[in-house]
């Protein structure tokens, strides 16, 4: 299957990897997997005072799109606060990536770490 | 289609690999193409339909994966090919550090063996309590789904290892 150059770009070139303590209060933390084809993704936020994220990293361990969509997603989030980063929908990743559907799922793991994330944070700062 | 009554075997996740694969010979034979090569155009249709199926099951029963989703799709709940999403942090955790770990090791071809038997050993714990699961009547299919997934990620993991192992092997 041939992958659009967008995720080759991502793939070659991945954006942000790497990750924060993830006891520090400022940063949210989303793990997610996808059983079909055993793929985990770590998503890790930055937030600053006014809930605004600063930096995100990710580690992904899973095939081309799932890196991909996981390194444009880190770009993506920074700048937005969090309530705007979880109104990111797998679709605008998979057009934006172009990728077909049998890995629309790399594209709804994405989603769901980043809701993780947020998740994670509120509960932290609850 | 229940490949349980069809290889007239118990309806359990621990199966007799010994009883499977001699039913399915008997099946087989019975069904073959090679049987009905004198018979009518629909009978022979009817046997290669029964001969691709005893085929399906044979593959579904054979690999404990494949085959609780059987099991869990026979209480009711279909989760293969699904695209649900898993989020359970702890378990998804250990997973990350275990793939960070093989990376480290890629190279120590002791180290990947020794990791391999930690993780048939897991595999063989998650299968224990998956068969105590479907055991009990009582059981939420949401629950023994959970588990399956699990599988997944672990078995993925495992095949890494013996890949990783294959490509030392090759230099």
């Amino acid at each position: 299957m041939a992958y659009s150059e967008k995720v080759i770009d991502h793939y070659e070139n991945p954006r942000n990897v790497g990750g924060f303590d993830k006891n520090d209060p400022t940063v949210a933390t989303g793990m997610v997997g996808a059983p079909a084809c055993g793929d985990v993704m770590k998503l890790q936020l930055k937030v600053g005072e006014n809930g605004v994220i600063e930096d995100a990293k990710f580690k992904t361990y899973g095939c081309g799109s799932a890196i991909a969509s996981s390194s444009l997603v880190t770009e993506w989030v920074k700048g937005k606060t969090l309530d705007e980063a979880t109104t990111i929908k797998n679709t605008d990743i998979a057009e934006e990536l172009a990728l077909p559907p049998v890995k629309i799922h790399c594209s709804i793991l994405a989603e769901d770490a980043i809701k993780a994330a947020v998740a994670d944070y509120k509960k932290k700062n609850a | 289609m229940n490949y349980f009554s069809l290889f007239n075997l118990p309806e359990t996740l621990t199966l007799d690999t010994h009883a499977l694969a001699s039913s399915y010979q008997t099946l087989q034979k019975l069904t073959h193409p090679d049987k009905f090569a004198t018979a009518s155009a629909q009978e022979q249709r009817i046997a290669m339909q029964k001969n691709a199926q005893v085929n399906d099951g044979y593959s579904v029963l054979k690999h404990p994966l494949s085959r609780a989703q059987h099991l869990l799709s026979l209480r009711g709940l279909v989760i293969d090919h699904e695209q649900h999403t898993l989020g359970d942090p702890e378990f998804l955790m250990q997973q990350m550090e275990w793939r960070e770990t093989l990376e480290e090791i890629s190279s120590d071809e002791a180290a990947l063996e020794e990791m391999q038997t930690e993780i048939q050993a897991n595999i063989k714990d998650k299968l224990t309590g998956l068969a105590s699961l479907f055991e009990d009547e009582q059981s939420n299919n949401e629950d023994i789904a959970n588990e399956i997934r699990k599988l997944t990620f672990i078995y993925k993991f495992s095949a890494q290892i013996d890949a990783q192992l294959d490509k030392l092997d090759d230099f």
